[in-house]
């Protein structure tokens, strides 16, 4: 019988030295760096990770189900507060998803507001990113800096949509209103000014050793951990897989562009960094081209449409005409010439799946509509969701403060990943 | 000189004492009542100094504020006062009247006793700087070497109130102060022992008598720069300033040692912070930045009445004295603001990096500036203090050339470091440029 085995009791000595126990550490879900309510249930041996679990849900609010029971009008004002940063992103895979289940043409000039919108989006998205990363790794200014700038995009989008932050702007088939005269040209002047004050930002960050020592080689994903968790967006690309819907999909008029994906190589913190601000400027090209390409023309949603026509006849019935003389909608806006109400607007049967490539990687609706003005079901994939998945097997065996330069520079929102 | 007494009051002051019995009539032999005149001098200046220490707390408070603000392109607390004066006030109101709360869970006198032994030697630290060159409460003999003793003892508070609040975040932020003070505490002594190595004293005000003159006699200036900046840097490190902040980095222990505290207990925290770093600026501008002496090496009353310091007699001296204030605080508050300047542009470092910055870095390079400036003593000034402030030193060719081969030595050393550093940094950056 050996009697030289040890029994072990936590918190004592044993022949091995002095036996210390693990600290379990909920961090959140109010906590300063997980950008809203998420739990992470972390097991640090020191300051060293060495389990963590992310819990979710506590921003639940059934955003799926409230399509079933609203009108498809209805639905969309609340997309907005699902991804509250990139909102037009949004609504462009919704309002697409219902063009293409009723084939309604869009307008070249919507493609292009649109495309306009999403690209200031993008930078504005990534701007608060850029805020808020290196807010997490302990530098203050750079979160002014960036929301000063993010600023003026929120007055050009105001002009615009009436709205800072909650725009509802695209409709079915076109955009709730036409770009204001001169929007252009202030538009035009902010993009010049932008790469400069780009190159502002990575004087002060990019090459600063301290942020290369938190960042260069930390939180490596590499493309393995890609595949396996799902993750898109600059993360993806920074593991230097080449993959942007914008290039393999060219939805809108991506196709008439000409701009760069910027590719990372190891997939640590600092290629998401690099990437990201070089995606920013990739925007702004974006956005200047298409200032120079947008055609003029219509910009009428269907409703605004119905009204015009609806106003004619009556102005016809008033002096006397036939209203029936006058012309009705483009058979083109409708397929099934059915009277349109916003309200009450009932696409055809049928199911679309449409993604596009949010500043958080894809991001996908998949809509099925029975006929009626509900929707039967509607599908969201969010980025966030897949790219916060990832953080636990990457976290594992890092210190506890790179869990602020990982998670940060995942750019998860919580919202999204509830739903 | 060397050995100033501890026991010491201003010569001026029997002299504006003695106002009042010669309009009675009465003469006092003041050199009877020297005892008395030095504990009642001790005790004025020090309450001079507390109200100075407390007054300045308040102003650095608005002061760092408004300098964040400025640098973020903000405008800044400007609601309460006049240009926001007295919002420090109001916030000391405020914290005041707070409900103090204690955790349930928590050791409450381990909990009780941290802010205290924080707040306590913060204060200390006053008593022991030069404001001018009798505005100083206790002249120790062993000043420099008081002060670092002091200063780790506010490290055990942070520890105290880590252990006692019964919160992981309060814990981790205890642990992380206690290895952070062990780990800079070494290069702030060997950066200070480098000055004391080179003056022979270490007596605080012996030291600032010893940069008399313009400002190439400052010991940060010309003869000891790489203890200035390692003692800089450890400065900051020991103040919990921001590349540094890592005990209570909002971003990962929400606020540390003290996110459990509420109201006065709390406010003894900042009270304490910010004493410190300003304990420190002023302990930066005593051992290496000439102390209360004016940049120029005269003062503007020398130039008025065209008579040296020491001949001035009477109210002419107190004159100076108000100077002598102005030019420690002017370069104590350049100091802070370079502090504050620090805060708005780096980001935070990580628990190894920091050690390792410390151990790896630090540390070799104050022991490599310890051995050039005792090579510099040698060569220089074997006498120590008597010879520095002395004009004669500096007119000797021989002198000369010793001082450049000196200089050009340790350039070679410290430009050998500096470079290693920079090549490692830009290699990896290079490893990681991507393509835009």
């Amino acid at each position: 019988m050996s009697t030289s085995t040890p029994i072990e009791i936590p918190g004592v000595f044993t022949e091995q030295g002095y036996n210390t126990e693990d600290m379990v550490v909920n961090i959140g879900p109010q906590h300063p760096s997980t950008h809203g309510v998420l739990r992470l249930v972390t097991t640090l041996n020191g300051e060293v990770v060495k389990a963590m679990e992310p819990v979710i849900g506590y921003l639940h609010r059934s955003k799926e189900k409230m399509a079933e029971s609203r009108s498809y009008f209805q639905y969309q004002p609340t997309l907005d507060r699902v991804e509250y940063l990139s909102s037009f992103f949004d609504h462009y895979v919704y309002v697409a998803a219902i063009e293409k289940i009723s084939n309604l043409k869009v307008p070249k000039r919507v493609d292009y507001i649109r495309m306009i919108t999403m690209e200031l989006n993008r930078i504005s998205s990534h701007l608060l990113w850029f805020g808020t990363f290196l807010l997490d790794l302990g530098a203050t200014s750079p979160l002014f800096y960036a929301f000063r700038e993010r600023e003026e995009i929120f007055k050009l989008f105001e002009d615009v949509t009436g709205a800072r932050m909650m725009y509802n702007y695209y409709r079915f088939g076109g955009v709730n209103a036409d770009l204001p005269p001169g929007w252009l040209d202030d538009c035009r002047a902010f993009i010049k000014t932008m790469p400069k004050i780009i190159d502002e930002y990575e004087a002060i960050v990019t090459k600063n050793p301290i942020i290369l020592d938190r960042t260069v080689g930390i939180g490596i994903i590499d493309y393995e951990l890609c595949m396996k968790y799902g993750v898109t967006g600059p993360s993806l690309r920074a593991a230097g897989i080449d993959q942007d819907l914008r290039k393999t999909n060219s939805y809108l008029c991506y196709d008439e562009i000409s701009f760069e994906v910027p590719l990372g190589k190891h997939g640590d913190v600092f290629d998401r960094y690099t990437v990201r601000m070089a995606e920013m400027r990739e925007s702004c090209k974006i956005i200047e081209q298409c200032l120079d390409k947008i055609p003029g023309g219509d910009t009428q949603h269907i409703l605004n449409k119905q009204a015009e026509v609806d106003a004619a006849k009556k102005r016809a019935k008033q002096n006397g005409e036939d209203p029936k003389a006058v012309p009705g909608i483009d058979p083109d806006w409708l397929t099934q010439g059915q009277k349109v109400n916003l309200m009450t607007y009932k696409p055809a049967v049928g199911e679309a799946n449409v993604v596009c490539e949010s500043p958080r990687g894809m991001l996908g609706c998949y809509l099925i509509s029975d006929g009626t003005p509900k929707a039967y079901r509607v599908k969201w994939r969010g980025a966030s969701f897949s790219n916060l998945s990832v953080l636990p097997e990457t976290m594992i065996g890092n210190l506890y403060p790179d869990l602020m330069a990982i998670f940060g520079s995942l750019d998860v929102i919580l919202p999204e990943v509830d739903r | 000189m060397a050995n100033a007494p501890v026991l010491n009051y201003p010569a001026w002051l029997p002299e504006i004492l003695d106002v009042v019995p010669q309009l009675l009539g009465v003469s006092i032999n003041w050199s009877d009542y020297s005892v008395l005149l030095t504990i009642g001098w001790a005790v004025l200046a020090f309450t001079l100094i507390a109200i100075v220490a407390k007054a300045s707390v308040v102003f650095m408070v608005l002061m760092e504020r408004k300098v964040l603000a400025w640098l973020t392109q903000r405008v800044g607390p400007n609601r309460v006062g006049p240009w926001g004066l007295l919002q420090t006030l109001a916030d000391g109101i405020k914290l005041l009247f707070k409900e103090d709360i204690m955790s349930k869970g928590s050791d409450k006198f381990l909990f009780t006793l941290g802010p205290a032994v924080f707040f306590t030697p913060t204060f200390i630290f006053f008593a022991l700087l030069p404001f001018t060159d009798s505005m100083l409460a206790v002249a120790l003999p062993a000043g420099a070497l008081f002060v670092f003793a002091i200063s780790s003892i506010s490290v055990v508070g942070m520890v105290l109130s880590g252990w006692g609040s019964n919160n992981k975040y309060s814990l981790l932020g205890g642990m992380r102060s206690a290895a952070q003070a062990i780990s800079y505490e070494v290069p702030l002594v060997l950066a200070v022992l480098a000055v004391v190595l080179f003056t022979g004293t270490m007596n605080i005000a012996d030291i600032v008598r010893g940069q008399t003159g313009p400002f190439w006699n400052w010991y940060g200036f010309v003869l000891t720069p790489i203890s200035f900046f390692i003692f800089f840097i450890s400065a900051l490190a020991e103040v919990n300033r921001i590349p540094f902040d890592l005990p209570e980095a909002e971003s990962e222990l929400v606020s540390g040692y003290n996110t459990e505290y509420t109201g006065m207990k709390f406010a003894l925290f900042f009270l304490a912070e910010y004493a410190a770093l300003f304990a420190m600026s002023g302990f930066i501008t005593a051992f290496f930045a000439g102390g209360y002496f004016s940049p120029t090496g005269n003062y503007l009353i020398e130039y008025l009445t065209k008579t040296p310091y020491q001949d001035l007699t009477g109210i002419f001296q107190l004159v100076v004295q108000v100077e002598m204030l102005f030019w420690f605080l002017a370069k104590t508050y350049f100091f802070i603001f370079l502090a504050m300047w620090i805060r708005a542009t780096l980001p935070r470092l990580k628990p190894d990096q920091l050690m390792g910055f410390s151990w790896k870095f630090l540390i070799p390079l104050s022991l490599v500036n310890i051995f050039v400036i005792a090579l510099g003593k040698f060569f220089i000034a074997p006498g120590g203090i008597e010879n520095i402030g002395d004009q004669a030193i500096l007119s000797s060719p021989g002198v000369w050339i010793t001082w450049a081969m000196w200089v050009g030595f340790a350039v070679g050393v410290y430009g050998l470091f500096f470079w290693f550093s920079s090549n490692s940094l830009n290699q990896k950056l290079e490893m990681r440029l991507v393509r835009r």
